[in-house]
């Protein structure tokens, strides 16, 4: 299925590329979330099977299905925005197949069982990200687009590193082929000097897909600059695919000797990554960038609940998955804000109420879903997290990332409560556009659907996420 | 043989990170291109021989020529001044390189193995942090996508350490030229040689909080 899928989207994406007509566009692109469809319900028909280098396990199930349904909301998104940012039918057509070849591309890394082939799908979402960022062809797309690149490389040539450093370390535990399931198998055999290099340079080259401390700056450029649709897909699909790396990589390392070591990597990069979070959300006047560092700092708390290991575990997952939806919902809501406002600068920005009723609806709540108020489901991950921090014996951590999140709350509330309520000088209010709700539909779906899973979660999904959860040693 | 080698390569990393004029850091990647041809052919012994012939072909001829050339001519095209304009003096640079050469072979003590035997390691590792501070020090677009190229070797001689038991790293190493491509047509296709006058990264410092 999985060789199916990838040869299918690999044309669809070629096809799109070149394809002049509007309505074979659209019925490719249609195509292609059914094909993506099929995949997912494969995939969770038929979890744990595989081939060649591929497994879909409970992880690539969850992450598989995340990403269709965010594809499919940002192909929707994207038409009205490349309505509104009209370009050459070249560059329109650029857009989407690169967005084709990022769906697929992650895709194929969420499943990829071995640790080079992870490699080589990442390297592929790089160059398709840089598309979608470069779409407008400004100055500053231009920079951001070519910092992403850059900022990537470097880190995925860590990435490299890491791997030929495990393969130095394999060497005497006889492994001859790096597959996640021959590492594990073998873990405790593996070299500890060699396990730690390895672990140290892997982590810090996923950290540039993930949204962490040291390599952070990439993903804030790219979800600034790219269009609001493609922005939902890094804050998404993107940092799925490096937490996917990461969480990978963790659980053979938690069965080695350089275990504690390792967790003390997290932890540090966690708590940098929460800080610089809370000091630039503090700082910015530009609302998709405020968005792109409060995806940092659930990042930190995500891997900080890896760190703590027990019920944190499933707590960072759980928390990962609404925080893919929600920060999408949030993405699309702003990418209509910008185009109403003509301005991402949130002091340029303000009296949303009076323009739309339901789209400041979706920023409120989705401002109250996404800084973990009940009902809202990522509070009980925080929750969780933090009692796992608590038992632990991170006190002192628990209550400085306490403060940090406390400041961060603050500085978003503050932000976006201007955006809603307060009107700014000098803008036409009578003469503005009128999103329509139709527009908002699936950022209230999605609200919704956090809701849920913080009220009643369905007993399926949490099965579902125990037994990823489950794979990391305690 | 190889080890005499990998210490020269070592020595024109100093080369590189005190030379002044564009040029002169083209002409050490060419050399260094030659250079990763000989130790390829002689370390990686037991590799089938399609596989050997297609690296061999891919370092000397992508490493040693194509991108040496193609620089050389974007250098020309854009009117890129020769200068590298280093920002640390060179003497500083060359005691920090020292410093960093003679730390890695401390780093390298601590794994336990014979100092011979990880020389692969250790010239790799200088060679991927030279190239990191030629990226943070140099001023132009063109000197960062150098200090690339120089990570990128590297890279490729990590994986001659590991390329006997496991050929298919090399091969994936042969990816990264593709994305070392990327980075050079983005400078010659990009405009960014039109767009902002002269290549500098000076005139990348606008998105920022």
């Amino acid at each position: 299925m999985l060789k199916i899928y990838f040869i299918c989207s690999f044309l669809i994406g070629t096809a799109l590329a070149f394809n002049r007509f509007r309505p074979v566009k659209i019925a490719l692109l249609s195509l292609f979330v059914t094909l993506q469809g099929i995949m997912t319900l494969h995939v969770i028909r038929n979890r744990g099977t595989g081939f060649w280098y591929f497994n879909a396990d409970s992880l690539a199930v969850i992450f598989i299905t995340i990403l269709f349904f965010i594809s499919a909301l940002s192909i929707y998104h994207s038409f009205a925005y490349l309505k509104w940012r009209q370009k050459e039918a070249r560059e329109r057509n650029f857009y989407f197949a690169a967005m084709v070849i990022l769906v697929a591309a992650l895709t194929c890394a969420y499943c990829a069982n071995h640790i080079a082939i992870t490699w080589v799908f990442i390297e592929i979402t790089t160059i398709a990200a840089s598309f979608l960022i470069y779409y407008l062809r400004t100055d500053l797309a231009l920079e951001g687009t070519w910092k992403y690149i850059f900022v990537c490389t470097i880190s995925i040539t860590f990435v490299f590193i890491g791997i030929l450093l495990l393969g130095i370390a394999a060497g005497p535990a006889g492994i001859t082929d790096l597959t996640y399931a021959q590492l594990t198998a073998n873990a405790s055999r593996l070299d500890p000097f060699w396990t730690k290099m390895a672990f140290i340079f892997i982590f810090t080259g996923f950290t540039a897909k993930a949204g962490l401390f040291p390599m952070y700056t990439a993903g804030i450029d790219a979800k600034d600059k790219s269009p609001s649709p493609a922005g939902a897909l890094f804050a998404s699909g993107i940092m799925n695919v490096g937490f996917c790396g990461i969480f990978r990589t963790y659980q053979f390392i938690a069965l080695t000797s350089s275990a504690e070591w390792a967790r003390s990597v997290l932890v540090i990069s966690a708590t940098i990554s929460i800080f610089i979070a809370a000091v630039y959300m503090m700082k910015v006047d530009n609302y998709k960038r405020m968005l792109a560092y409060s995806s940092i700092e659930h990042m930190g708390i995500i891997m900080l609940g890896l760190a703590m290991g027990g019920i944190g575990v499933f707590a960072a997952l759980f928390h990962l998955v609404l925080h893919s939806f929600i920060k999408a919902g949030i993405f699309y809501q702003t990418g209509i804000t910008y185009r109403v406002f003509g301005s991402k600068l949130v002091s340029e920005t303000g009296g949303y109420f009076r323009i739309s009723v339901s789209g400041s609806m979706v920023l409120l709540l989705g401002f109250f879903c996404v800084t973990a108020v009940p009902p809202s489901g990522l509070f009980i991950s925080e929750f969780l997290i933090f009692t796992e921090m608590f038992r632990s014996g991170y006190i002192w951590l628990m209550l400085a990332v306490m403060a940090l999140l406390t400041v961060i709350i603050w500085a978003f509330g503050r932000k976006i409560m201007k955006v809603i309520f307060t009107p700014v000088n000098g803008f036409d209010y009578e003469n503005a556009e009128r999103p329509a709700l139709s527009e908002s539909l699936s950022q209230f779906a999605i609200i919704l659907f956090i809701m849920i899973m913080g009220v009643c979660p369905p007993q399926p999904v949490l099965d579902i996420i125990h037994a990823a959860a489950g794979t990391l040693a305690r | 043989m190889t080890n005499l080698i990998l210490l020269i390569f070592i020595v024109t990393l100093f080369f590189l990170v005190s030379a002044w004029r564009l040029v002169t850091y083209i002409q050490i990647l060419a050399l260094q291109g030659v250079m990763l041809f000989l130790v390829a052919l002689l370390s990686l012994t037991q590799m089938h021989w399609a596989n050997f012939a297609f690296i061999l072909t891919e370092t000397v001829i992508v490493k040693a020529v194509i991108i040496p050339v193609f620089l050389a001519y974007i250098l020309k095209r854009n009117n890129i001044t020769r200068e590298a304009e280093p920002l640390v003096p060179t003497f500083v640079s060359l005691v920090l390189m020292m410093m960093l050469v003679i730390m890695i072979f401390f780093l390298s003590y601590a794994s336990g193995y014979a100092i011979l035997d990880n020389l692969f390691f250790v010239v790799a590792l200088s060679t991927i942090f030279t190239g990191l501070y030629i990226i943070m020090t140099r001023r132009k677009i063109i000197t960062h996508v150098m200090g690339f190229l120089v990570i990128e070797n590297g890279v490729f001689i990590l994986s001659l350490a590991v390329g006997n038991e496991m050929p298919m790293m090399v091969n994936m190493g042969v990816l990264l030229d593709m994305f070392a491509g990327v980075l050079t047509l983005g400078i010659f296709i990009n405009k960014i040689g039109d767009v902002f006058k002269d290549g500098d990264v000076s005139n990348l410092r606008r998105l920022k909080d």
